[in-house]
């Protein structure tokens, strides 16, 4: 990571020397070795810019609101997994790619520090990669733990180190890094599957009665760019600031996911914030399973300006009835 | 000044009387179920009103506190609660809680003082409650003048009883004017900032003024121009609240709550926070 | 000082649940929040941290505050019944348990809250001492010593052996009621453990904050800081940080229809909302770059030019754990406060 990084910066000076950009969405190194934070850098302080295996933040959405005002091109640094986002906002007119200049980044597998605290592993005071494992100096003295075991959710069944969008990429694609898969993307959805009716609901009330409405996972969410939520909008009936009742934390979350359903590039960034780690992308990756299903594959995201399998019609298209004959 | 609730709980208050002032302007006279003054107040205090559920919000008391039957509420129709407001009809119960805020200080700063209102639009509703408490002691204070201005003729709130009881009044001046020229409308015509330096003001006046923020800004900046100075001009805020008692915690400016430190505050103690408002 | 072995400590929680409500870190789903107790729940006196903090016991994510009926044009009010039993916080951490001052300061000023009142003069703390911060902990700074809580009772936890000592005189007669769970000890174990986190304290790389530009610049001066911009620029506007936040005390009022009446009930809100102070003509705080600093401005200058110079803070790391984008207290203080450690 450590050559990527001197090589990206090296990259973004010559981008802000030949004058196609004017700042640029970075990662801004912490207080500790794992807190970056998502950053607007300009020329003045380009060599602050982090890479390592602690951005795992999507930054796409960012690009919303970020590519207004600036007198040049906005530079964004995307992962392989962040361009389907991207491409998905421009297809949503989100974004006006004319305004961003893309630049496509390697990525080996970020880190979910939650994962790490998981273990048991706490007091952590640094982070080194060690091969295949991390090894981790904490005030209780010194662990350690292979890196496949404590990815982020949307590392576990990466998309591939190909990116789908982008002006530009730092190094290409086919001599980047092979980025192993460690999971097939749909055995946690089949789990929920094959539970009966009444378990899979008792197990999804336990994860959601954890919900405080923090809004995080919309907010978050590349998916989620209403100007004014449903859910923040007086007038449609439904606004809240808490769940008033146990219907209401259910439905927060599946409307939310119906309302991404097609959109949603299963980035994971949902399940990423959530302060109660309630597994937010599952029932995101029910609904891509089920249109894959009924409408045959389908990436969000994989390419702009598409027309998904929900807003487009074919005679092929399953019957609506399809659902009663689905538990 | 009353101790305050201790609760947010409300009582309940019976609407009596809706008079339509403007066109989006409604006054309402709530009274006690027993049909008494819901609560006491002092000039420039508020009361939370509330339709249940639809909501409840801070108004400003419109009512003079010498008023002993009941109290008035100006209300201009301007979103949620107030469109609701609006469709009242008497008889029909509120819940009411207050009084809150600081009031003006008609008992200590104001003392003694020539008084200059100055209002725009709905932005008489809390001075006129202050007017009619200077009106009723009046040998507490000075020259009192007034400068009221609206979009329109149809706009000016309570016209009836500035024209009725307050322009005869001796020591009491009422200068009207509204924005653009109109049929049948024979005073003056232009936006209350101008109007502030063309009527030869003496300095020795204190101000109160209210109304839309735009016309507050200029207005102060030509009071300035005129050799008014900030700590002369006093003036009352409104930003979103909803417990009243300073807990809440979203009315605030800075480390001021305007619901329990405000809403009256004189511009140069407002110079001291953040301009948040 | 008092004991109780680990091993036992269930039929602890048993008679005190059997008089009153109990509430204690437990683990749901994977995550710790203070619940009640109930017969088999999966108790976590060893984790650190609640996800919530336990200001939830006193100020909840959501509490009923009155009941309308209407009938045609009349309304009757029914106000909620406030708690009037006792009940038990069990296992409340040093810098939880310093959020409660903070809480009260607002809460119970004149006039006072009478629901948080309520809950405050029945409810009984049960402290928990800390022996393996997290590298996020800075609640030293705030003069909080997390190897004592300041709360009724006052326990620690060694070597399978839970020790507790009373400190108050609600500690006192809980103490009296389950004292047929709790022998005699001496206070060894405790001292011994104390000194030992104290070198970790030492330890900890937040430390020294240096906080005191806070106190000593004008409050004008800091809120006009260009760096708020930049702090706030990819704030997601979520509430996280201040839903897990101990000192965050703001709250909307709404109403509900149930069907049957309508309640008033409050909640938890977020300055970090875009409708916090939405009015239907206008919103005092226009963008994130408001509303962020309005959330910083409150814990480190508001609160205390308020309240004494106690900063609206209590160091227990939770939003340096949650924050989605890994901005926080810590960041916004040093970038403004400089690092003069």
């Amino acid at each position: 990571m450590r050559d990527i990084r001197e090589k990206l910066l090296k990259k973004i000076h010559e981008l802000f020397d030949a004058g196609v950009v004017d700042r640029v969405v970075g990662w801004k190194a912490g207080e500790f070795c794992y807190d970056v934070t998502p950053a607007l850098f300009n020329a003045g302080n380009i060599d602050e810019i982090l890479y390592d295996a602690f951005c795992g933040p999507n930054q796409s959405k960012f690009l919303v609101k970020g590519a207004e005002g600036g007198e040049k091109k906005i530079l964004a640094l995307l992962k392989p997994c962040d361009t389907y986002s991207y491409n998905q906002l421009i297809t949503e007119h989100r974004i006006d790619p004319e305004k961003i200049y893309a630049l496509g980044i390697p990525c080996t597998g970020m880190v979910d520090i939650n994962k790490i605290r998981a273990l048991g592993i706490s007091g952590i005071l640094g982070i080194e990669e060690d091969g295949e494992n991390l090894k981790i100096e904490t005030l209780y003295g010194t662990e350690s733990c292979k890196k496949a075991d404590v990815l982020l959710e949307r590392c576990l069944v990466c998309k591939g180190k190909n990116h789908v969008a982008g002006d530009e990429l730092l190094i290409p694609d086919e001599e980047a890094p092979e980025v192993p898969k460690c999971a097939e993307r749909m055995t946690e959805v089949e789990k929920l599957e094959a539970m009966s009716p009444e378990e899979r609901f008792n197990w999804w009330r336990s994860q959601l009665s954890k919900c405080i409405r923090c809004n995080a996972c919309r907010n978050a969410c590349p998916a989620c760019t209403c100007r004014t939520c449903v859910f923040d909008n007086p007038s449609s009936g439904v606004s809240a600031k808490v769940n008033t009742n146990d219907f209401e934390e259910n439905m927060f979350h599946i409307i939310r996911a119906f309302h991404v359903a097609g959109r949603c590039t299963d980035c994971g960034e949902c399940s990423r914030v959530c302060p109660q780690n309630i597994p937010l992308h599952l029932l995101n990756r029910k609904f891509i399973k089920d249109i894959d299903e009924f409408y045959g594959e389908y990436q969000a995201g994989a390419e702009p300006n598409v027309r998904g399998p929900l807003i487009s019609y074919t005679e092929q298209d399953v019957e609506p009835s399809i659902v009663m004959t689905r538990g | 000044m009353m101790k305050r609730p201790e609760e947010q709980i409300p009582a309940l208050g019976v609407v009596t009387d809706v008079r339509r002032d403007t066109p989006d302007v409604k006054t309402f006279r709530v009274v006690s179920p027993e049909g008494k003054k819901p609560l006491e107040h002092m000039p420039g205090q508020c009361a939370m009103l509330s339709l249940p559920g639809i909501g409840e919000g801070m108004f400003s008391i419109t009512s003079s506190p010498t008023q002993e039957e009941y109290m008035e509420f100006s209300i201009k129709k301007c979103g949620h609660l107030t469109s609701w407001l609006h469709e009242l009809e008497p008889g029909q119960m509120v819940t009411i809680r207050g009084p809150y805020g600081n009031g003006f200080p008609v008992e200590t700063e104001l003392k003694g003082k020539n008084l200059l209102f100055i209002a725009g639009g709905i932005g008489l509703a809390p001075l006129h409650s202050v007017i009619n408490y200077c009106r009723h002691y009046r040998q507490n204070y000075g020259d009192i003048e007034i400068i009221y201005g609206s979009r329109s003729m149809d706009d000016l709130v309570d016209i009836r009883e500035i024209q009725e009881e307050w322009e005869p009044e001796e020591g009491l001046k009422v200068h009207l004017t509204i924005d653009r020229p109109q049929d049948g409308w024979n005073g003056h015509v232009g936006f209350v900032p101008n109007y502030v330096k063309e009527l030869n003001l003496s300095l020795d006046k204190t101000v109160l003024i209210c109304g839309p923020p735009i016309m507050i800004k200029f207005t102060l900046q030509n009071l300035q121009e005129l050799g008014f100075s900030r700590e002369q001009v006093y003036t009352t805020m409104e930003l979103r609240m909803k417990c009243g008692i300073g807990k809440c915690g979203r009315c605030n400016i800075g480390s001021k709550y305007v619901c329990k430190d405000g809403p009256v505050f004189r511009f140069d103690q407002l110079d001291e926070l953040p301009d948040e408002y | 000082m008092l004991k109780i072995a680990l091993a036992g400590i269930d039929r602890l929680f048993a008679a005190i649940a059997a008089s009153k409500k109990l509430y204690l870190p437990i683990e749901n789903a994977g995550e710790v929040e203070f619940s009640e107790y109930s017969e088999g729940a999966k108790v976590r006196l060893d984790a650190l941290q609640t996800v919530k903090s336990a200001k939830d016991a006193f100020f909840p994510f959501t509490e009923n505050m009155m009941q309308f009926h209407t009938d045609g044009k009349n309304i009757s009010v029914e106000a909620a019944k406030r708690v009037d039993e006792d009940f038990v916080v069990f296992g409340v951490r040093a810098c939880d348990a310093r959020s409660f001052s903070i809480l009260d300061k607002v809460f119970l000023a004149d006039p006072p809250d009478s629901f948080y009142a309520a809950r405050r003069a029945h409810g009984i703390i049960v402290g928990l001492a800390c022996h393996r911060p997290e590298e996020t902990c800075f609640c030293t700074n705030f003069g909080i010593d997390p190897t004592k809580p300041e709360t009724d009772v006052t326990a620690w936890i060694e070597d399978g052996v839970l020790y507790w000592e009373a400190q108050t005189e609600k500690g006192k007669a809980l103490t009296e009621e389950i004292s047929a769970f709790l022998e005699a000890s001496d206070e060894k174990a405790v001292e011994e453990q104390r000194e030992r986190t104290k070198k970790i304290l030492e330890r900890l790389p937040l430390a020294n904050l240096d906080l005191s530009y806070f106190k000593t610049h004008p409050e004008l001066e800091i809120f006009k800081r260009p760096e708020w911009k930049e702090l706030s620029s990819h704030c997601l506007g979520c509430g996280t940080c201040t839903f897990v936040c101990p000192t965050c005390q703001c709250y909307d009022i709404r109403d509900y229809n149930t069907g049957h009446g309508i309640v008033r009930y409050r909640c938890w809100d977020s300055c970090m909302y875009s409708d916090f102070t939405l009015m239907a003509a206008v919103n005092s705080r226009k963008s994130q770059v408001e509303r962020f600093r309005q959330r910083f401005m409150h814990k480190l200058v508001y609160n205390p030019i308020n309240h004494e110079g106690e900063f609206g803070c209590v160091g227990c790391g939770r939003c340096l754990r949650k924050c989605p984008i890994s901005m926080n207290i810590v960041k916004v203080a040093k970038t403004l406060g400089g690092e003069q450690a």
